[in-house]
């Protein structure tokens, strides 16, 4: 029962908010982030506070069931 | 190399009458390591002006806000401030961001640029009524935002004298002592805890009565906290902006060929916002030092754990290795991930709103007067934490 973490680079302005949050779940490139793995089989909270503080809006949180969990 | 080679240099380096970078940035980004500056309060500290050593240093965990309060933190005035959410690291600092972040997403912020036109409009109606000169600051660039965010957050309007006093306090560097820094925090925190009592009995929609039902209902923040995130809102939601619209005409006046143009192709505008943020250094000096956890190399610098790291983002902003013509100002540049918002998890909160303000703003005044032109001397801000023109007298 994972969730699915996305990126949309077309929003992203690598503001860096989401890997200073949890440098584990995501990773910054030169300009955008990226999720460091697409699947968590761990629910981790701080995916969803981070899909939450992102200024662009750029992150979604899915469940299983593809279900948008965050931004909530 | 004598004793003075090791002695820290003065700091900050800019001149607080005008938006230039002093050259000393310059040459710093070309030395290889980091430079050991002094601030007039607190103990040295190291300065990064390279764009790759300020992303590492705003962006990386292994660098703290909150050990700021523990150490005897590089400072411009005497008295040592609680930044609030500014002098959080994560967990605590994303508990207070998400609940405030959701009224600032680019998607909720767009809903506003119909009323900001509006008010941009009837703002130039006034001033060409009155007819000129017109003092730019006072009758455009601070009643923009202030509206903005007095209707945001739920404080009224016609307080704002009151709390303008206040704010400048805030920003205020060296004109102030501890105590008098202190006491003006008090008046300011009594007077939204106030207008906090007063939603709460009468709540209504806006961010204020949000955040005290996540207090009442959710227990997700103090009372305290609430009203420094409320008197936080309030001074960062108004007073960059407000200096930076006049900081912005000031410079488009200094480049005629990139005002013609905007004029001429007025979507250009937010490409312009955003060159003229990367291209204006707001900052008399940097400040909010990040202190290091552990030991961290930073551009050829070892940064010893438990040492302060302060970041230059004007000095950043204009590196030859990450932008092309970096001192020139080139409204249609693409790709400019400047640092003007700063980076990492105290990224700027308010970018989106910011951004639609300084848009609607500018575009709305360099439409509305073709012949704008500065009308007398400008008096500029002295010995607060952001540079720019306190009276700025225009024609048009």
């Amino acid at each position: 029962m994972s969730w699915e973490l996305r990126i949309d680079t077309d929003r992203c302005i690598g503001s860096g908010m989401c890997a200073g949050t949890a440098p584990d779940l995501f990773a910054l490139d030169d300009d955008h982030a990226h999720p460091v793995r697409e699947h968590l089989t761990e629910h981790d909270e701080r995916a969803l506070e981070a899909a939450d503080i992102c200024p662009m809006m750029a992150i979604t949180v899915r469940d299983a069931n593809g279900t948008e969990i965050a931004p909530r | 190399m004598t004793a003075t080679d090791h002695a820290p240099l003065a700091y900050p380096f800019n001149s607080s009458e005008d938006l230039a970078l002093s050259e000393a940035y310059e040459r710093a980004r070309a030395t290889p390591g980091l430079l050991r500056v002094q601030l007039p309060y607190g103990e040295p500290a190291w300065l990064a002006t390279r764009y790759a050593d300020a992303r590492l240093v705003l962006g990386d965990q292994r660098f703290s806000r909150a050990l700021a309060l523990v150490h005897d933190e590089p400072r411009a005035s005497e008295g040592k401030r609680d930044s609030g959410i500014l002098s959080m690291d994560p967990p605590d600092h994303t508990r207070l961001r998400s609940l405030v972040a959701k009224a600032f997403t680019v998607r909720q912020v767009e809903k506003l640029r119909p009323q900001i036109r509006e008010l941009t409009s009837t703002l130039l109606d006034e001033m060409e009524a009155a007819g000129p000169p017109a003092d730019l600051v006072d009758r455009y660039a601070l009643p923009i935002p202030v509206a903005v965010i007095c209707r945001l957050l739920g404080v009224p309007e016609e307080d704002r004298p009151r709390f303008r006093a206040w704010s400048d306090a805030a920003l205020s560097t060296s004109s102030l002592t501890a105590e008098e820094f202190d006491r003006n925090r008090e008046e300011l925190r009594a007077y939204m805890a106030q207008l906090i009592d007063v939603h709460r009995k009468e709540p209504r929609d806006d961010l204020m009565t949000a955040l005290i039902e996540a207090r009442d209902h959710d227990d997700r923040l103090s009372e305290l906290e609430l009203v420094d995130l409320c008197v936080g809102i309030l001074v960062a939601g108004h007073e960059t902006t407000a200096t930076q619209i006049p900081n912005f005409v000031v410079t488009l006046l200094d480049h005629p060929q990139a005002l013609s143009l905007l004029r001429a192709e007025p979507e250009l505008i937010t490409g312009a916002v955003e060159e003229l943020l990367r291209f204006v250094p707001l900052g008399s000096g940097a400040g909010q030092p990040r202190y290091a956890r552990e030991d961290v190399e930073v551009g050829g610098t070892l940064v010893r754990a438990g040492e302060p790291v302060l970041v230059a983002v004007g000095a950043a902003n204009r590196d030859a290795l990450r932008f092309t013509a970096a001192g020139t100002l080139d409204i249609t540049r693409s790709g400019n991930a400047h640092l003007g918002f700063g980076h990492g998890v105290h990224h700027c909160l308010g970018a989106p709103l910011a951004r639609l303000e300084l848009q609607e703003a500018i575009g709305a005044l360099v439409t509305r007067f073709p012949r704008l032109h500065l009308a007398g001397d400008i008096t500029w801000k002295t010995e607060m934490l952001v540079r720019g023109p306190r009276v700025m007298p225009v024609g048009w």
